[in-house]
């Protein structure tokens, strides 16, 4: 398994993803970028959606890729990998290329969970070999915190204001995760930018797998969701220690939790650090709503753990 | 070697002979049988070619657009609604000079839905900057499906190119089409030169990059120069083509009886030949009219129409779509083209065939009969029948 050491000695002899790129101060996608590409040793090619990620590294004339990278648009990242492993596996068949390529996208989850759906779900489907990771900072953040399927309920957003009627976004969060899950692809996962090497771990174990990989991190923005800069981890741990982001994997269809609080943390502690939840500590009717997050946290915990059992075991 | 196929055949074979890297595509009426029959050479082990069955066109262009960056030889095909859905990558395809090879069965764009054919996708695209060629028949499209890989690998030129082919008309009627062997093809189109793959790991690249004020239009006049490119590219290939086919292409459009006409018309695709015959009625009863079919719309080669329609008395510009709020496409082409002449041809604009209707000979009769009456030119669309 790659230790912060094996992961610094790799960045050391070849860094993948640079400085220089303009993402903002505490921002944690470089963080889970350079994990993911570092726990990978063979030589990579990266596919990204529009987003934050794209647009703060590829300003021409620089780039903060130093292995080769695409952007084509928003909605087809998964359908762009496609192409780049078919040309992969076709120049192989005919002996123009012998090097071991791996493919991997990372995508915001506006490109993942809403408009780059159809593509990933068809991807999945078809059974190209390719790592997708969702930097999924729960938002549209490159374009200013708009609100996404990824959103959570209540969360203040641009498109989902608190207004003196509705107070944030009125909807759950869809379950990206089972979804995929669905598919019945090799490898799925779920992961938090404040545990790198469990996501170190996670990438390397899926790219055992030949198929399909997904891997779902949970990706702090400060900005969105009005946190100091400085918070990024511990806001991603808060999420796992109060059970709303879990830990797991999915392996062949085997449910694995990979972290299991100890103790039950109440979501309000996460929540109530926040600025994206702060109506809902002013009064009665937050109170109400936020019993609502907690009621939902904990039904999708009790599923994760009913399923782990179900269909738990190495098989 | 001479068979009695479809003009979906045909294309199939062409691709089949070319046997490209990566073929994405999605079906649709009329193009779906593409999609069936190479299916089925890969399936049949006939072709080492990729299949990528994607879930939408969206994404057939998408994994074109990603198999041709990795440095791998690419086509696909679509109609209609499913170009609609591309296009959004089709100009991504332009912008990151990607020479992906199109068939586009053409067929008219909803609402009303209608599978028929019209030109209203390939107007969809007019400015997306890809090359467009257009078929009369089912050997122009075999022929112009090999030329167009040529057109679009070229250094010169390096974009996508669309040959299109009218759904129904030419994708499912059987015509006679002489094939070349295989071989020849093969040498034809040679091997594909990628630049900057990706799969090329030791020398990474950033393919689709953010361009802001700073350089966004300096990048996009460099593909302009991709597509000024395109003529000189065009006529070569034809050169070439034409000596390993045996077959005459010469020039960006066919011109028909055209040298001594006084009425002429401009029409794309399948309906010059309709329209060859009325130019052979109308010759033996004495009136001295003629054809301009232009093969290649995109870029529009301006000046040799004006050239090749400046002695004419009347020009008729046949549009099989509407460009809504304004006059039909090519005819706007026709009229700019010749505006700078002295003496300028008289110019009508009419809309025909949309979502598939019969345009006859006895139509086009009307039409070349109705232009010696223009005294003037004929601003208001006139339609080719339409029930009013």
């Amino acid at each position: 398994m790659p230790s912060i050491k094996v992961l610094a000695e790799r960045e050391e002899r070849g860094v993948r993803f640079t400085g220089g790129h303009t993402l903002c101060a505490g921002c944690a996608e470089p963080m889970v970028v350079r994990t993911v590409l570092h726990a990978i040793p063979d030589p990579v090619v990266v596919a990204s959606p529009t987003g934050c990620l794209e647009v703060a590294t590829s300003r021409f004339p620089g780039t903060a890729w130093n292995v080769p990278w695409i952007h084509v648009a928003f909605e087809n990242a998964a359908a762009v990998i496609s192409g780049v492993e078919a040309a992969y596996k076709a120049l192989k068949k005919r002996g123009l290329i012998d090097k071991r390529v791996r493919f991997v996208v990372c995508a915001g989850d506006g490109g993942t969970y809403d408009i780059g759906l159809q593509a990933l779900s068809g991807a999945l489907e078809r059974g190209h070999d390719f790592l997708y990771v969702c930097l999924n900072n729960e938002a549209y953040m490159n374009t200013g915190v708009q609100r996404s399927s990824a959103t959570p309920k209540c969360a203040a957003a641009t498109t989902a204001p608190v207004g003196d009627v509705i107070l944030g976004k009125p909807q759950e969060r869809k379950d990206l995760t089972e979804i995929v899950v669905a598919h019945g692809i090799p490898y799925v996962a779920q992961a938090a930018v404040s545990h790198l090497i469990d996501l170190a771990n996670k990438v390397e174990r899926a790219m055992k797998y030949e198929g399909p990989k997904f891997i779902n991190v949970l990706t702090t923005c400060p900005l969105g969701w009005r946190t100091p800069r400085d918070s990024a981890i511990q806001q991603a741990k808060l999420a796992v220690e109060t059970r709303y982001w879990p830990l797991y994997e999915v392996i062949e269809g085997r449910y694995k939790i990979n972290y299991k609080p100890k103790e039950r943390v109440p979501v309000e502690e996460w929540l109530k650090t926040q600025g994206r939840f702060r109506h809902l500590f002013r009064d009665e009717q937050g109170k109400e709503l936020m019993a609502q997050i907690q009621a939902e946290v904990d039904r999708r915990w009790e599923a994760l753990l009913a399923k782990e059992q179900c269909f738990g075991g190495n098989g | 070697m001479r068979k009695a196929i479809t003009g979906h055949k045909a294309v199939a074979e062409a691709m089949r002979q070319i046997e490209p890297d990566v073929v994405a595509v999605y079906p649709i009426t009329p193009q779906s049988e593409i999609a069936e029959y190479y299916a089925d050479y890969v399936h049949n082990g006939i072709v080492h070619t990729e299949l990528v069955p994607v879930e939408s066109e969206h994404s057939a262009l998408s994994a074109c657009v990603g198999a041709a960056a990795a440095g791998g030889r690419v086509m696909t095909a679509t109609s209609s609604q499913g170009l609609a859905l591309m296009v959004e990558v089709l100009y991504i395809a332009a912008g990151l000079r990607l020479p992906v090879v199109m068939a586009l069965a053409n067929r008219s764009l909803s609402a009303p839905i209608n599978i028929h054919g019209d030109h209203s996708d390939a107007y969809l695209a007019r400015d997306s900057g890809a090359v467009q060629i257009f078929a009369e028949s089912a050997q122009e499209a075999y022929d112009y499906t090999l030329m167009a890989q040529r057109i679009a690998e070229d250094m010169r030129v390096r974009l996508p190119v669309i040959v299109n082919l009218d759904g129904f008309t030419l994708t499912h009627t059987v015509q006679p089409v002489d094939l070349l062997d295989d071989e020849p093809v093969k040498k034809f189109v040679g091997k594909f030169q990628p630049v900057s793959p990706l799969l090329d790991v030791d020398h990474p690249v950033t393919w689709g990059a953010f361009a802001m004020p700073d350089y966004y239009f300096e990048l996009k006049r460099a593909q302009q120069a991709g597509m000024e490119a395109v003529p000189a590219v065009f006529l070569e290939v034809q050169r070439e083509f034409s000596q390993v086919s045996g077959r005459r292409y010469q020039g960006f459009f066919e011109a028909y009886k055209l040298v001594d006409a006084e009425y002429a018309l401009v029409v794309l695709g399948s309906t010059a030949g309709t329209a060859k015959v009325a130019v052979d009625e109308l010759r033996a009863q004495g009136m001295k009219v003629g054809l301009l079919k232009p093969w290649l719309w995109r870029p529009f080669p301006a000046q040799a129409v004006a050239e090749a329609v400046a002695h004419v008395k009347a020009v008729a510009v046949l549009d099989r779509a509407f460009s809504f709020g304004t006059l039909g496409a090519l005819f706007e082409d026709v009229a700019a083209a010749l505006y700078p002449l002295e003496r300028r041809p008289i110019l009508a604009n009419y809309i025909y065939g949309l979502g598939g209707r019969d345009i006859t000979v006895p139509d086009l009769i009307k039409v070349f009969e109705e232009l010696p009456r223009l005294t003037q030119n004929e601003w208001a669309l006139r339609y080719i029948g339409l029930r009013e």
